[in-house]
Formats: C-alpha cells, sequence, structure tokens
C-alpha cells in the first residue's frame, strides 16, 4: 500500500501559496508596480507617522528577532508586500509577527499612541488588496499565533489561534470525526483569523451556511491594545449586542482577530462526487432544481465552470501537472460538479444514482463521470479549484465575485464579453493577435448565487480596467446583487460600495469605524 | 498476426487513501461503511487493455474483465469496467471462502484456459494484502511466459515488450511471445474516469455470475498459509520541544541516553 500512498502524495496538488510563488518567480516581483503609483489619486496621509529608529527600537524590546523582519530582507518583505493577485504592492519597511496576544495587544497600543498605520495580514490570499499596505504601513502578520487551543469532542466547538492555517486545521478535526464548516481553494495559505475577518465563503457554505452562524465568539485586540475576548462556547447567548458579527467581514479595519471559537459539523462518512456537462445554462438550473429536490439533504456543494474556465485549466495543468487528465472525454458549454456527504454510503449511492438516471435519462445533462475513489474525488475538486490560478497564469487576471440573482447569472459574462470585443480588447489569433484580454469566464457556487467572473488578460493595464469598471458593477446593481459576493471590499471595491449599499449604511458604517478607531491607524485606505 | 485476448483479473479493495481499522476480532479489517474500489493496480491494467484495442487494427482485440469474490459489489466494480469499454465482465462469487493468492491463481488459470485467452493483464499486487504473487504464480501454473512490473507495453505481431523499472538499473525492456502474464506498475499510465452515458447504459445489465463451488469444484482452493495475527503499525510517540539546553540535558539523562 505504501507506493501507492507515497507516489499519490508525490504527485497530490500543489497548494496554491507553493504555486503563487513559482508564478511570482516566473514574473518576478520588480514587473509589478506600486499601488502608489497605479492609484495617483490615492495620497499617503500625513497624520501617519513613518517609522523612525526609535520605532524599532521599542519592537525589538518586546519581540524577538524571529518575530521581526526588516528592511535588510528584502525578498521577505516583497512577500508580505505584494498581493495573490500580483496588482497590488505596498512599501512596508516592517513586518512584525508576534508569537503572543499580549504582543500584539503592546504594538496596538504602541502603533495607536504613535498614529503608526497598520495592516494586520493573514495569509495574504485577499484577491480585492485588503491585506498588503497601499504605502508603508507596518505589517503585522498573525502567522506566528498557530496553535489550536482546544477541541471540545462533545459538541465539535474548536478555540484556536487566528494564523493556524486552515488546511492545518481541517486536518486536525478530520483525524476527530468533526471537519471545519468552511472550505476553499486558498485552504493551504489562508488562516482562520482571516477567513473570519473576511467572511470568506466557499464550498461548504451551501450546506454549513456562513461564519456569521458558525463562529461562537472572538478574542480581538482593539485599535488601542485593549483585548476584547468573548472567546464563548454557547450556541444561545442573548445578552445584549451580538459585539463579534461586528468583526466578521470587517476586514481588519476596527481590531485585529487574535482567537477563534468556532462550531464545527461532524465529518461526513460518506462522500460522492460528480462531473456533468450540460448544453446550455437554462440546464444549469434545471439540474439544481432536481439536484435540490433528489439529493435534498446531502447535497453539499454545487459549482458551474463554463467552458471557457475549464480550457485555461487545461491548458495550465498541462503545464504544471501532467497527471491530470480531463474527467471526461469532450468538451461542452457548461459543466456542473456536484458533491453529496452524508453518513451512510449505500443510502447515498441510490439517492445519487436516482438522481443521474433522471437528469441524464431525458439528456438534461449530456455527458458526465461520477468519481469512483477518492483520489478521483480529489481531482475533480481540483479541476474547479485550479481555476482562479489558470485565470491569472497568463499574467493578469480581473477578478469579480458577484450576488446576482440565479437566472441572472450567466447574462454578466456574456454582456462583459460582449463589451470587451465591442472595444477590440478581445484577443484573437489571426483578427486580434494584439488583443491584451483572453476573455472572460464565469464560475461559481450556483447553490449561493454567487458568480466569480475572472477575466483573464496578458498585463493588468488602465484601458481595460476602464472597459470592466464601473460597467461590471453598475451592471450588478441594476439587477440587484451584490459587487461582493465573498471577497470583501479591500481596495480595489472601495470605490464602488455605493452600488451595494445605501448612503445610509454607509454612514453608519464610518461611524462604526470611528467609534473603534478615533486615529484612523487600522488598515486605513481601504473601504471605511 | 493472431487476435489478442485479453483478460483483465480485477479486484475489488479498501479504498486506498483510507486508513485501515482492525475488526474487534483482529481477523481482518473492518468493512462496514468504508468506501471500497478497484485495486488501483488492476485498474491500470484495464487501462491499457482499453489502450491496447484501441492502438491496434478494430476487431483484433477482445477484452474481458473477471473479479472474484464474496461481495455483491463486486458487480459494480465490473459494470464500472464495461462503461469504460471493457467488452464483457464476469464476477466469480467466491461465497464462503476466504481465498488467498495461490487459489485466486488456480481459479484464474482454470477461466484462462476456459476462455481462450492469449493475454492476462492486472495489477501487480492488490494493495490490501500487498501480496504481488497473483500474476507470477498464474503465470507458472499456466506454464507461459511473465513480464513483471511494466511501465509500458507494446504488442507487435506475437510479441509482446515491456519496460520494467528496476532499483539499480534505470529501465529493463523484455520481450516475450504470446500468450503471456503481464502485472502492470504504477507508472503505466492514468486511468480513465468512468462515462456516465455509458454507465447508464450498463446499469440493468446483468452481469455474467459464476460460482466458486459449482463452476471451480475441482480447483483446490485450500489456503496453505494461516494468518497467526495482524496488528495495526506501532504509533510514533510525537516530540517534545524543550525550553532550554538545561532543560534538554535534564532530559536526555532521564532517558539515560548521556
Amino acid at each position: 500500500m505504501l507506493s501507492f500512498v507515497n507516489y499519490i502524495k508525490l504527485c497530490a496538488s500543489r497548494r496554491s501559496h507553493l504555486l503563487t510563488k513559482t508564478t511570482f518567480q516566473r514574473y518576478g516581483y520588480s514587473t509589478i508596480k506600486l499601488t502608489s503609483d497605479n492609484y495617483p489619486n490615492l495620497k499617503r496621509n500625513d497624520n501617519f507617522k513613518k517609522i523612525t529608529s526609535d520605532d524599532l527600537a521599542y519592537f525589538q524590546s518586546i519581540l524577538t528577532p524571529q518575530e521581526l523582519i526588516i528592511a535588510k530582507d528584502k525578498d521577505e518583505l516583497n512577500l508580505y508586500n505584494t498581493d495573490w493577485t500580483h496588482k497590488y504592492k505596498g512599501q512596508s519597511n516592517i513586518v512584525l509577527k508576534p508569537k503572543s496576544v499580549d504582543k500584539v495587544s503592546l504594538i496596538m497600543n504602541y502603533c495607536s499612541k504613535e498614529r503608526i498605520a497598520v495592516v494586520p495580514q493573514g495569509g495574504n490570499t485577499d484577491l480585492v488588496g485588503g491585506s498588503v499596505p497601499v504605502f508603508d504601513e507596518l505589517i503585522l502578520s498573525l502567522s506566528n499565533l498557530n496553535k489550536i487551543r482546544s477541541f471540545d469532542e462533545l459538541t465539535g466547538i474548536l478555540k484556536c489561534d487566528a494564523g493556524a492555517i486552515l488546511e492545518d486545521v481541517d486536518n486536525y478535526l478530520k483525524d476527530k470525526g468533526y471537519l471545519f464548516p468552511l472550505d476553499l481553494g486558498a485552504k493551504g495559505s489562508c488562516q482562520i483569523g482571516g477567513c473570519v475577518a473576511t467572511n470568506a465563503g466557499g464550498q461548504r457554505l451551501l450546506r454549513y451556511g456562513s461564519l456569521h452562524g458558525n463562529v461562537l465568539g472572538l478574542e480581538v485586540v482593539l485599535p488601542d491594545g485593549t483585548i476584547l475576548n468573548s472567546m464563548h462556547s454557547l450556541r444561545k447567548d442573548n445578552t445584549g449586542y451580538d459585539l463579534k458579527q461586528l468583526f466578521i467581514g470587517s476586514e481588519g479595519t476596527i481590531g485585529i482577530i487574535t482567537g477563534v471559537s468556532i462550531l464545527t459539523p461532524t465529518n461526513p462518512k460518506s462522500t460522492n462526487v460528480s462531473f456533468l456537462a450540460v448544453k446550455d445554462f437554462k440546464d444549469i438550473e434545471t439540474v439544481f432544481k432536481r439536484a435540490k429536490r433528489d439529493l435534498s439533504e446531502i447535497l453539499s456543494a454545487f459549482e458551474f465552470m463554463d467552458m471557457k474556465s475549464m480550457q485555461l485549466t487545461k491548458k495550465h495543468l498541462a503545464e504544471t501537472d501532467g497527471s491530470m487528465t480531463f474527467p471526461l472525454e469532450n468538451e461542452h458549454p457548461f459543466y456542473i460538479l456536484i458533491e453529496t456527504s452524508g453518513s451512510n454510503k449505500e443510502h447515498d449511492d441510490a439517492k445519487m444514482e436516482k438522481f443521474l438516471e433522471d437528469v441524464m435519462g431525458d439528456e438534461t445533462v449530456i455527458d458526465g463521470t461520477m468519481a469512483q475513489d477518492v483520489t478521483e474525488i480529489e481531482k475533480i475538486w481540483k479541476w474547479r479549484e485550479m481555476i482562479p490560478e489558470s485565470c491569472q497564469s497568463e499574467g493578469a487576471v480581473y477578478k469579480y465575485d458577484v450576488s446576482l440573482p440565479l437566472s441572472k447569472i450567466y447574462s454578466l459574462v456574456e454582456s462583459t464579453n460582449a463589451k470587451l470585443l465591442k472595444e477590440d480588447l478581445l484577443y484573437d489569433p489571426v483578427k486580434n493577435p494584439s488583443g491584451p484580454v483572453i476573455g472572460a469566464v464565469g464560475y461559481g457556487h450556483i447553490g449561493d448565487g454567487n458568480l466569480h467572473l475572472n477575466v483573464a488578460a496578458k498585463e493588468y493595464n488602465k484601458i481595460i480596467e476602464k472597459c470592466l469598471e464601473p460597467f461590471i458593477y453598475e451592471a450588478v446593481s441594476e439587477l440587484q446583487g451584490s459587487i461582493s459576493a465573498e471577497h470583501g471590499v479591500g481596495l480595489q471595491k472601495k470605490n464602488h460600495l455605493h452600488y451595494s449599499k445605501s448612503p445610509v449604511e454607509i454612514k453608519v458604517m464610518k461611524d462604526i469605524k470611528n467609534h473603534f478607531d478615533p486615529n484612523g491607524v487600522l488598515n486605513p485606505y481601504k473601504y471605511v | 498476426m493472431s487476435k489478442l485476448r485479453i483478460l483483465v483479473p480485477v479486484k475489488r479493495v479498501l479504498d486506498y487513501q483510507l486508513k485501515p481499522v482492525l475488526n474487534a476480532a483482529r481477523t481482518g479489517i473492518e468493512t462496514q461503511g468504508f468506501k471500497f474500489s478497484i485495486n488501483p493496480f488492476d485498474d491500470i491494467a484495464l487501462e491499457e487493455a482499453l489502450k491496447l484495442e484501441s492502438a491496434l487494427p478494430k476487431g483484433t482485440v477482445t477484452t474481458h474483465a473477471v473479479s472474484i469474490g464474496s461481495n455483491l459489489q463486486c458487480r459494480d466494480i465490473l459494470r464500472n469496467c464495461l462503461a469504460k469499454g471493457i467488452h464483457d465482465v464476469t464476477w466469480i462469487n467466491s461465497g464462503k471462502y476466504d481465498l488467498q493468492p495461490l487459489a485466486i491463481a488456480k481459479i484464474l488459470k482454470q477461466f484462462v484456459t476456459q476462455g481462450d485467452y492469449n493475454l492476462v493483464l492486472l495489477g501487480k499486487q492488490a494493495i490490501d494484502d500487498d501480496s504481488g504473487q497473483t500474476g507470477q504464480m498464474l503465470a507458472g501454473l499456466l506454464n507461459w511466459s511473465q513480464l513483471t512490473n511494466a511501465s509500458s507495453v507494446t504488442v507487435e505481431s506475437d510479441n509482446i515488450t515491456v519496460t520494467s523499472e528496476t532499483d539499480g538499473i534505470q529501465d529493463q525492456v523484455l520481450r516475450a511471445s504470446l500468450p503471456c502474464v503481464v502485472t502492470a506498475d504504477l507508472r503505466l499510465n492514468t486511468p480513465r474516469y468512468v462515462p456516465l452515458p455509458k454507465l447508464m447504459k450498463v446499469k440493468r445489465k446483468p452481469i455474467k455470475e459464476l460460482s466458486l463451488e459449482k463452476d471451480f469444484s475441482n480447483v483446490d482452493i485450500q489456503s496453505r498459509l494461516n494468518i497467526v495475527s495482524l496488528n495495526e503499525p506501532v504509533v510514533k510517540k510525537s516530540g517534545i520541544v524543550v525550553g532550554s539546553v538545561d532543560e534538554l540535558i535534564a532530559k536526555l539523562k532521564e532517558s539515560k541516553v548521556i
């Protein structure tokens, strides 16, 4: 048995963070423009102090050398200054990586008093430029706070540090028969605290709901250094304001999450994954309706991908991982990934079988496969999870993550492509060989009405951006959707918040920000 | 060239990614509620049979998969074989008998002789017991050539050429003439997925069933080996992080290392 397991480990999915590093090496940091050059309208707030040797001396007095990265480690600093999409690059000269909550508190207390701007950072897998500095803000990385504090095997309540990596926590829980209620492609790098701070969604949301429901308590260091501890393990607690909710999705603007208490579900014993093909988007709706009806309580994921997104992934995987053969023989306009999770294999198999017979019987589904073993389950998921990276592999990607009424979801991809074509930006080997855009692709979580619209391009440039924005935001607003379903606002969508929030809502958000952070030192220049 | 008549024996095993759990009596592993799949090496052999068929002139290759076991779900494994494109399948219901590799080889020998096959393509080992004996013993019983641990297979007229990876020498190229037994190694190919439309078509197809007791009554399936005990691997104690050199020295003294 060993040889097989080892072999699979050998060619096992290389996690996003590893690949990110290789991509970085390929393009080099130098090609990534500074955010301050890209956005000349953004000005550094002169109320913020530039870090002096005295400040450095203070940080050195409370931190060990392992908890500090400074200017001489240029390459390492670059990793913290640059975002995953290669679109944003800050100029921070200092990264603090405290190993205790008390140190986080001391740092914040000092920075607040000294008016030093701070960007909290988790795994830095953010997609909207929220986790990297805009100018010279100090970077406070939570990666050294990575312990699991406790786990209650009876209730499934987990308490852990904010810097614990999602995949590590998930593996820890799986050993105990439980599961983290959140799963996403960046799981090998992203941290629990960052997931909570950005209210990350992901593939399990359909089944287990959002973090607003699963998080039971938080430990947060406020901008002035106060530690707000509400690490409860209570499912019911109606005693006043539910403060933790404010920090879920706050994107590090009003406090730094250092600890998380979360309710975890039991790990389903039986999992089935099938990969299906349909001829148009309407059929996806039909399949979804029938999946809800026939698979009901065991349905745990329903993802869709369009042909173009799979073509890009095919190309990218062919270059990086030879062991990945496409699950189907031919190409089709749309693909669906369905996952079921339950406690009884025979029962789940029977349901899945009946469902598949039904959708294939009348040819709603025209082709497909069902994973026969755990390896195939992982490989099929990888086809979905590698899309973001594949869209990026041509050089650049404009990412939009929107919520829309189900029936309207794909029309946005079509209208975006039409606009790109009209403005002569779309690459065509014959008609437009110098076109900078490969194309707009669509995929996402149908179950949650969440579309990921990715525009793959050869480079970032202002002409493409002008074509896409505010066009996409206006289209979403018109359809009463949300301009950010699960990625947050960060820097990218800062000026577009009004498409999804009313002036009154925005004012209340600003009031809350001012209450917690009157000096505005936490994650400045971002959405509030 | 003569027709290539391939037999692929496939075994249903506990999914290799799952951690086996010993049953209470410590006579075997827990099976209830665990995912079982085709032995990955057999899946590779199966894929190679399909590849040979498409590489050689149409109509010159027949493929047949056979599975020996008592679980009804052996039929599901065989249905997947059909969906992938194997022409014919047979389930040999082993009933209450527990079979060791020698017995399996003897049963297969009879099946091969009666079915007039000239190439048996199977995994080099099953990942549940890791015996790695069936292919070799079958070749011995049939008095056929054997080409083991194949990482590439080519057929030309009546010759079959196989590359196998060995320790030390990088590649070993071997040739034999048909009939012959070939066992598949890991890097031979990547198995295809089961196409659903074809699976739906074979769903209701009855699977040919033979009974070990009735149809193989002349075969001596007596076990020659007794399983004395089954034990779980010893769990390695996790290390500790010491706070200081003094503590390290104290611990080392405590455990009498120094």
